[in-house]
């Protein structure tokens, strides 16, 4: 087992390494590719020589990639030291560097906004989890009826919708049409309620979008499930249907809703790109999308650095929790 | 109640109905708000250069921003956003500053710090400025001339400090001798020659060569003072020293602003700023739609980018609440430019041809129509630039005769120039620009009827200045027409065309005259402007200038930009200001309500 | 088969709708349908039959042939789970000890399963739920129906562990399924079916997935665990020669219908019915040579949905032209008694059937 963790966790720093060494070729050679001066996008309407040569040297365009990858890390784990037109910055580890636009130091922006990505998916798996799982056991016990008819179109709906519009929807009927729901964020540490109120919409939003995912899994599942030998054995025992579905089946049907989910937290906590943009929620994703726009490489190395940690040790947990789950499971 | 209730809620599933029927219109709120009474809304256009109720402000109250984006930066040598410019005012203040008054009067300089507009001897090449007395920073001590002196330096350190205008360099040191002050020597780092700062009250700038505009150009915030022990470079931005009556409470770039009052500044020093509000608030929107929505609903008082609203909030609030909006014009000109490195184009006549060829109506209707696109565009100059004649002057006929297109003019045009059977080009757009894109299809499809067949290329319109700035990228990719817009950073000629038409400011890299214009004549006009004191004067090389950029075919104008700009109820002392090309004037907005 | 020629009472004749039986358990005209997009599927067609306790009756037939459908039936598992889907038609009775289980209600039935009737599963590999250990699975069947501590069920547990001859129970009672091997976990399984001392225990084809001396260890077991608990054993099983070693009575089932049904020996050496005599014949016997030792019954067996008219096997039948008018085409056969407690359905006269036993099949058994 602790070997395992340890070639698992060497394997995930190697990604993590490849993965930011993408993330800076995209930045950095894709446009020379194209035959354009980044540099120039930073310095404004009128474009001083001496901006964009200072431009130039702050982005590191004369390094190579290699290095640059390294000084990020180097940053990352003793900080680092930046300096440039006299100026001299010293920045502690981890440090994440600075944003090319915003000129603020990166990991604060991070930390900042990660407990609203965090509180944001948590708070939509709880309900897509309990909503898509419930629908999907009633549609799989209830195979054919209307119930289940009616429970699959809307799940289909919910996948094939984007974010975007049921947001926008869920926007204008609850929060501009009927005003129950202000729908703007507040911080928790502000007010609980307020907090509360403007999570809702988005948690509905994003919850309905993987409630029906996993609804239509559960529901796949668990019919698959209840075909199995060992639930007539249970059956066979004398076990209540409570018992055989709500313990035999369930045990099953969670397996891979729980892979699933494991998966989806971890790209999740990347930031819900559309779900924060369409909310306005100042989480990992809208940083993101607004440093894409903006060219600003530190903030999206350092979300993109997040996400991939997330999805990398949701990997590993449910690869741990799969082995506690099924027993038959080895890991090696 | 109740019906109204059901009634409302069947609005809302109308409303519901429509969103999915694709229109993503944000729904309609029920609000019956009776227009131009006291606490409701102005009127459409009350506050379009003219004050809509001033009497109304009262002290206190948080006045709310919305936004959709970020200042560039916040801080004032690096902002060069025009909202970023305005909003500034809250926390900064300058020697001069432009009146706070509404429509073109907004344009005028008037003193700020400084005791008076300054003293100019020397030919125009000396200009002399005295403090106020009771000017003071956050934390009470004075502003000196040192602190001025020290905040224009900064424009030097262009290598630090990057992304603002640099019209202060040019003026004071157009060779760049000086390094600016993180590189200076000298123990005071004050060691720019060109501003001589005699006593603690007195500023003095030494111009190597005249310059008309140069008090406008010190009315810009990149003038305003930084103190030293205060400057905290780079991220300045993050948390600027304030000069102003507000200063910085909290700033999470992206998320929100909150600016309070400063006590330490006296509204006796201050002829300029009213500060009503106890409290501004900026909240960032990544959903445009939401913010619209929410100036609609009044939890948001005005729009802080002030680039109008978008298409789905426009057309609600038309309908609904057309007595919360303002139609002004914005100072900017939407335009074609032709790039005469790129064959045909270095052909007056082909360049000509083009202009005949569009169909002028359609490609106003590409940027919204009259209402919230703009006027028909009939020449270069923006209708707030002293000198300009608006649609009067209209060499091509744009707006008259041709404005649905002269095919047999533009015929004529292309035997002019040897390509009676028409020729090929490309058309670049930037890729982030809707309107911008359907004006490139509208000009695809009109000059396709005379034979010029133009293929559109959609650019990564992040990456502007790297692509069309670059005139070896522009003749490599043989970019014919280049599909851009322009605003003035300062209301004059130089504020306005310098950049665009003046053969000295063609560069390698973040070029902005796209059409490569070398005419002397040109050249000669924007010198013969900058050593011109008189005001009279100035205006007629304005339109001589103008006249000159038109006759050579460079510029197919599409229009005379205006916008729909969004003010709440609670809005007091109103007004939009030439001086930031048709925004709201920010510093002097008024609540109605303490509360 | 000595203790069957004692009593030999197994089987009685074909009973008709009199109320309160008095033998164990007895089955009466049951009819399991399903219904389909095709159409009605009858996998058991009237179908009836007696067993006491103590006693063991084997149903033999072809897959297909509604054996493991009617043990499904009596132990009420057509209804129990049955969600959405269109429901088994059931019919007849079903009397256990007294009590009508078709007409009784669900939860009492409920209650019987696994206490007073349990099940042998054919393969316990997929029957036992993977994610449980092998001791929670039998406590939980021993902890429905007594309320007893999780001590004592693991006792308990353990115990019949030991019982069924898996070494080392204390420890591995706590080993998951797919750490047993076959015949262990076939040995758990039956551990786990006689954890409530159940009166009548059908095993579906216990033994079919397991290894051929796996098979033996499996049946000695259940012939000594028999003796000890006295309940009545159904073993269900498409393999002959499983049932010759345990079974008193023997019912062989085609097409949904019983065809054949006496006491052991008599069915084994004196089969009254050409399909018994196919299953003779391709049963596998170890004193005979590889080529001459499995004679299938040639063809498949018959739709469900459309029961061949007359008798159900007559296109399988080699000798379904023997009797006049094409009757075996027409008329189905009913059960008669061929010699005393033996019955079998089939239109050839007595007389030919011995002549074809003793002449044309005994011979190459």
């Amino acid at each position: 087992m602790l070997a395992y963790l340890i070639r698992r966790l060497f394997a995930a720093a190697v990604m993590l390494v490849v993965i930011i060494m993408v993330v800076f070729g995209i930045f950095f050679l894709v446009p020379k590719w194209a035959g354009v001066d980044i540099a120039t996008s930073f310095v404004g309407k009128q474009a001083d020589p001496a901006a964009v040569q200072a431009v130039r040297e702050k982005l590191g365009l004369s390094d190579p990639i290699f290095i640059q990858v390294w000084e990020f890390f180097k940053g990352i784990f003793v900080g680092r030291t930046y300096s440039g037109g006299g100026d001299v910055t010293h920045c502690a580890a981890p440090c994440f560097g600075y944003s090319f636009r915003s000129e603020q130091a990166v990991w604060p922006v991070l930390t900042d906004r990660f407990p609203v990505t965090l509180g944001l998916a948590l708070g939509a798996a709880v309900l897509w989890l309990v909503l898509g799982v419930a629908a999907g056991v009633l549609s799989a016990l209830k195979r054919g009826s209307l119930w289940d008819r009616g429970a699959m179109v809307v799940a289909l709906s919910g996948v094939s919708l984007p974010i975007y519009f049921t947001g926008l929807l869920a926007l204008a009927i609850f929060s501009y049409g009927l005003k129950w729901i202000d729908g703007q964020y507040v911080p928790l540490s502000e007010s609980v309620g307020g907090w509360f109120g403007g999570m809702i919409l988005p948690w509905i939003t994003l919850a309905f979008l993987y409630a029906a995912m996993y609804a239509r899994i559960t529901r796949a599942t668990m019919l698959e499930i209840l075909g199995e030998d060992y639930i007539r054995t249970a059956r066979a025992k004398g076990l209540t249907e409570q018992v055989v579905i709500g313990k035999h089946a369930m045990r099953s049907t969670m397996t891979p809703i729980l892979t699933m989910l494991g998966m989806d937290l971890g790209a999740l906590i990347g930031g819900a790109i559309l779900t924060e943009t369409t909310f306005s929620l100042p989480g990992l994703g809208q940083a993101v999308l607004n440093a894409i726009k903006n060219q600003d490489l530190p903030i999206i190395l350092g979300v993109t650095l997040i996400t991939s940690v997330a999805v990398l040790i949701a990997n590993l947990v449910v690869d741990v929790l799969y082995a506690v789950i099924d027993p038959r499971v080895r890991l090696s | 109640m109740t019906t109204q209730r059901t009634s409302g809620r069947r609005k809302q599933a109308l409303a519901a109905a429509a969103v999915v029927a694709g229109l993503l219109t944000t729904a309609a709120c029920g609000g019956g708000d009776s227009d131009g009474s006291k606490n409701g809304a102005a009127g459409f256009d009350a506050a379009n250069n003219k004050v809509a109720q001033a009497s109304l402000a009262k002290k206190g109250g948080t006045l709310k921003f919305g936004g959709a984006q970020d200042a560039d930066s916040w801080d004032t040598t690096r902002g060069y956003y025009g909202f970023a410019w305005n909003f500034m005012r809250y926390y900064s203040r300058q020697l001069v500053t432009n009146k706070t008054s509404a429509g073109a009067d907004g344009a005028k300089v008037t003193p700020d710090l400084a005791t008076g507009l300054a003293k100019i001897t020397d030919g125009g090449k000396t200009y002399t400025y005295t403090l106020r007395d009771g000017v003071t920073w956050e934390d009470g001590k004075p502003i000196t001339s040192k602190d001025v002196k020290y905040g224009i330096e900064r424009v030097w350190a262009q290598d630090v400090l990057s992304g603002g205008p640099t019209y202060l360099k040019d003026f004071l040191d157009p060779d760049g001798k000086y390094q600016g002050p993180y590189k200076d020597k000298s123990a005071d780092h004050l060691g720019l020659k060109a501003i001589d700062t005699p006593d603690d009250k007195t500023i003095v700038f030494h111009l190597p060569k005249a310059n008309a505009d140069f008090e406008e150009v010190l009315a810009l915030t990149s003038a305003s003072p930084v103190r030293q022990d205060k400057d905290t470079k780079a991220k300045y931005t993050l948390h600027p020293f304030s000069s102003g009556p507000y200063k910085f409470a909290s700033y999470s770039p992206g998320k929100d602003l909150t600016l309070v009052r400063n006590d330490a500044w006296k509204q006796s020093s201050d002829p300029v700023r009213k500060a009503y509000p106890d409290k501004i608030t900026v909240k960032f929107f990544s959903n445009a739609n939401d913010l619209d929505q929410r100036l609609i609903n009044g939890d948001i008082d005005l729009d802080l980018n002030q680039t109008g609203m978008s298409p789905q909030g426009r057309t609600v609030a038309l309908k609904q609440h057309k007595g919360n909006l303002d139609n002004p014009v914005s100072g900017y000109i939407r335009y074609a430019v032709f790039p005469q490195s790129v064959k045909p184009f270095d052909n007056v006549h082909c360049r000509n041809a083009v202009i005949y060829g569009a169909d002028h109506v359609s490609l106003q209707t590409a940027r919204g129509g009259p209402v919230a696109g703009g006027d028909i565009g009939t020449n270069m100059l923006p209708p707030s630039v002293p000198g300009a004649e608006g649609q009067k002057y209209d060499p091509f006929q744009i707006a008259g005769a041709n404005k649905n297109g002269n095919a047999a003019k533009a015929k004529e045009e292309l035997k002019a120039c040897g390509k009676a059977d028409g020729f090929s080009t490309t058309i670049a757009v930037r890729n982030n620009k809707p309107v911008e894109v359907a004006t490139a299809q509208s000009l695809q499809a009109s000059l396709a009827k005379v034979g010029i067949k133009a293929e559109i290329d959609q650019y990564d319109g992040s990456q502007t200045p790297g692509i069309i700035g670059s005139p070896s990228n522009v003749k490599k990719k043989g970019y014919g027409i280049i599909i851009m817009g322009w605003g003035p950073d300062f209301p004059t000629v130089q504020g306005f065309g310098l950049p665009l038409w003046d053969s000295k400011y063609i560069s390698q890299s973040g070029n902005n005259n796209y059409a490569l214009i070398k005419d002397k004549k040109i050249d000669g006009l924007f010198d013969q402007y900058v050593n011109t004191l008189d005001a009279g004067k100035k205006t007629e090389i304005a339109t001589e200038i103008n006249h000159k950029v038109m006759e050579g075919g460079y510029y197919l104008p599409f229009t005379f930009e205006k916008f729909i700009n969004w003010r709440s109820d609670r809005l007091a002392n109103v007004y939009t200001t030439d001086a930031y090309s048709g925004m709201y004037d920010f510093v002097n907005l008024g609540l109605k309500s303490s509360k | 088969m000595t203790e069957l020629s004692k009593t030999g009472a197994a089987v009685s004749e074909p009973v008709g709708t009199s109320p309160a039986p008095t033998s164990f358990l007895e089955v009466r005209d049951l009819k399991v349908h399903f219904p389909t997009d095709d159409g009605l599927v009858k996998s058991v067609d009237g179908l009836s039959f007696k067993l006491e306790k103590g006693k063991t009756l084997g149903i033999v037939g072809e897959s297909g042939s509604g054996k493991s459908v009617t043990s499904l039936g009596i132990m009420g598992l057509h209804t129990a789970g049955q969600y959405g889907r269109r429901k088994a038609q059931i019919s007849g009775e079903i009397w256990l000890d007294g009590t009508e289980l078709l007409s009784a209600d669900p939860d009492h039935v409920r209650k019987l399963r696994g206490r007073q009737m349990a099940m042998i599963f054919q393969d316990p590999l997929s029957a036992l739920h993977p994610y449980y250990t092998i001791g929670a699975q039998i406590v939980e069947a021993y902890r429905i129906h007594h309320k007893v501590d999780k001590k004592t069920a693991r006792k308990r547990a353990i115990e019949m562990l030991d019982r069924v001859g898996i070494p080392q129970p204390d420890k591995r009672v706590d080993s998951y399924p797919h750490e047993f091997s076959g015949g262990m976990r076939q040995r758990a399984m039956i551990a786990m079916s006689l954890v409530n001392n159940p009166e009548l225990l059908i095993a579906d084809e216990p033994t079919t997935a397991l290894d051929v001396t796996v098979q033996a260890q499996i049946l000695d077991l259940m012939r000594d665990l028999q003796k000890e608990f006295g309940s009545a054993v159904i073993i269900i099983t498409h393999d002959l020669g499983v049932v010759a070693e345990l079974a008193d009575d023997i019912l062989v089932m085609y097409g949904g219908r019983c065809v054949e049904r006496g006491p052991a020996e008599k069915v084994f050496y004196e089969p009254r019915h050409p399909y018994t005599w196919g299953l003779l014949g391709s049963m596998p016997r170890l004193d005979r040579e590889q080529q001459e030792r499995l004679i299938p019954v040639k063809g498949s067996p018959p739709s469900l949905i459309n029961v061949p008219s007359g008798c159900a096997f007559n296109p399988r039948c080699p000798y379904a032209d023997l009797p006049k008018d094409n009757i075996t085409r027409t008329i189905r056969p009913e059960l008669a008694e061929v010699s005393t407690r033996h019955w079998a359905a089939c239109h050839l006269t007595q007389e030919q059937r011995e002549r074809i036993w003793t002449e044309e099949i005994a011979p190459k058994l």
